[in-house]
């Protein structure tokens, strides 16, 4: 860390030192605590990662791995289900949020504590709510029909299911949030004129809410996506990976790695997400940097 | 009084029919939660509604600590407590001090350093998990509450620095020239013109890292494991380790955990939804 540091200041020192104003020299003084954190855990972490993921082997033993192949799978579904229903979803409810209504205020309050939770104790009580024998499901079910209802978490296409509805679940409200301030951006002139020309539900929809709302909404879904990518805990919290390590996204497979110590399958399994994660990084940088 | 047409009627019950779903939906897990820490432990198991005999017992038994899973209630709480502080504060003085120097003092490759920082902040914290797991057993700080803390830092201060450059950009230059005009310093510009006048931005992202430190699972998990040192996150997955698993004092202990985030997040909701939305709306 120390010489890296000393690296990036004393280098152009002699030719520079003596154009650097005042600020300036702030300025790098400023910067360098941020500088610091992002080389000791960012660029030394990575770079470091990279170099265990170096060894084609990893990459023939991860190919050879089912579970590999199962999760990669997953995330892809978890990805296209999980993303789309969601933002579909939001961009609905973002017409309903926004109706002048006292009740649908104070709804709208309630609607965000998923958000503003933490995720550990609601995921486990869904997991318990969907246990077999003594849930809440099971046993509404059981009262109602007399059968006994299906085994949640023990059949590996349910449970992603159930995995990807606990991730609509904690991140709905948030994506809400913002399409809601997208549709308030809206003119409300606009929809009045439409009503004067007698538009309809969906024309008024489709002529003025939707060209003025699509960039946001790509936006969105792609962030979404990014951060679909990462989501760890509606999977572990839910499923653990199970049953039979059948439910695994990418990102709790390299958790699975790491516990197993097989650091380099670890790094490996990562790097393979990444032709689908650059591109998206990369988008929305240029989108955001402007 | 007007009485209401037919038609508003029926634009009335077309939003309950949306709006009852909506409230089920969001309820439901969090209503299980206190409904197992309002039950005795044979009610919590019988699939009712509401306990037929509610208490408050869980919570004398959590506060207490009057159980196996529970013996480290309060130093976990503290650490929890400890870590987020440690957290808001430490992301709030990294990303404060480089957001004036990118936005204000135009710091010669400033603008290198805010793209770096965004390309951090879209790495799914998940992926960076693995390495950093390993770089804080290299750097010794494994089952120390310094690696938490600086992961968490690492975490939040992208998104900090690039909330607060946004905003810095927005306050006039005028003001910084002027005060230049009168001899001010720029540690006393920054202090007494720039500090002030980001207060609304800094409440928000001091909350933010404060509830990200708070509510992160993934990383205290991987970074921290001695009893004496883990968080209350940590804790409340260490209840699955049994079979039997208490769950009626795991749903209890996990509603004290959440309560915290819950009401910073009402209190600082103004602040919350006008400094975070304004950065994914700009599009």
């Amino acid at each position: 860390m120390a010489i890296t540091l000393s690296g990036d200041h004393a280098m152009p020192a002699p030719p520079l030192s003596a154009r650097l104003t005042p600020p300036q020299v702030w300025g790098i003084v400023l910067l360098a605590p941020y500088m610091l954190v992002f080389l000791a855990f960012v660029v030394y972490p990575v770079g470091y990662g990279l170099w265990l993921a170096r060894q084609p082997a990893s990459y023939v033993a991860l190919y050879n791995d089912p579970i590999f192949a199962r999760a990669a799978v997953n995330t892809l579904i978890f990805l296209v289900v999980g993303i789309n229903v969601k933002m579909l979803i939001a961009l609905f409810l973002s017409g309903f949020f926004i109706q002048q209504r006292t009740w649908i205020k104070w709804l709208s309050v309630l609607f965000i504590l998923p958000w503003a939770v933490p995720s550990i104790p609601t995921i486990l009580s869904v997991r318990f709510m969907l246990n077999p024998e003594w849930g809440m499901v099971n046993q509404i079910i059981f009262k109602f029909t007399g059968d006994d209802g299906p085994n949640w978490l023990n059949d590996p296409t349910v449970a992603l299911a159930m995995a990807i509805g606990v991730h609509i679940w904690k991140s709905l409200p948030f994506w809400t949030l913002i399409l809601i301030t997208g549709r308030l951006a809206i003119s409300h002139d606009l929809f009045e004129a439409a009503e004067v020309d007698g538009a309809s539900w969906w024309q008024k929809f489709r002529y003025i809410t939707w060209p003025s709302m699509q960039t946001l909404y790509v936006t969105c879904t792609l962030l979404s996506m990014i951060w679909t990518l990462g989501d760890f805990n509606s999977v572990y919290l839910l499923t653990g990976g199970g049953p039979a390590d059948l439910t695994h996204v990418l990102s709790t497979l390299g958790i699975r790695y790491l516990r197993l110590d097989q650091l380099s399958l670890a790094m490996a399994s990562i790097v393979c997400a990444m032709p689908l994660v650059l591109p998206l990084v990369y988008f929305m940088m240029k989108r955001l940097s402007r | 009084m007007k009485l209401p047409t037919l038609r508003d009627v029926a634009t009335e019950a077309r939003l309950l029919l949306i709006g009852i779903p909506v409230f089920i939906w969001t309820m439901v897990p969090i209503y299980h939660m206190f409904l197992f820490a309002i039950s005795p432990k044979e009610d919590a198991f019988s699939g009712r509604m509401w306990p037929e005999h509610p208490t408050l017992h869980n919570f004398s038994i959590v506060f207490n600590e009057q159980h196996y899973f529970l013996r480290d209630f309060y130093v976990q709480f503290w650490n929890s407590v400890v870590i987020a502080v440690a957290v808001g504060a430490l992301t709030l003085f990294v990303a404060t001090a480089a957001a004036f120097s990118i936005s204000r003092l135009r710091v010669p490759g400033g603008r290198a350093v805010m793209n770096l920082a965004l390309f951090t902040y879209f790495i799914p914290a998940a992926f960076l998990a693995v390495p950093m797991y390993r770089t804080m057993g290299n750097y010794g700080l494994l089952n120390n509450h310094w690696s938490l803390i600086l992961a968490m830092v690492t975490i939040a201060s992208p998104y900090a620095i690039w909330v607060l450059k946004q905003a810095s950009d927005k306050l006039p230059v005028e003001l910084d020239e002027a005060a230049v005009m009168d001899g001010a310093t720029t540690l006393q510009i920054f202090r007494l013109v720039y500090l002030p006048l980001m207060m609304p931005s800094l409440v928000a992202i001091g909350t933010y890292a404060v509830l990200l430190a708070w509510n992160e699972y993934l990383y205290a998990f991987l970074l921290l494991s001695n009893d004496k040192e883990i968080t209350l996150p940590v804790a409340l997955g260490n209840f699955l380790a049994a079979d039997d698993s208490p769950w009626e004092l795991l749903m209890t202990t996990g509603f004290i955990y959440a309560l915290p985030p819950a009401a910073i997040y009402y209190a600082f909701r103004r602040y919350m939804v006008g400094g975070l939305t304004a950065g994914a709306v700009k599009s």
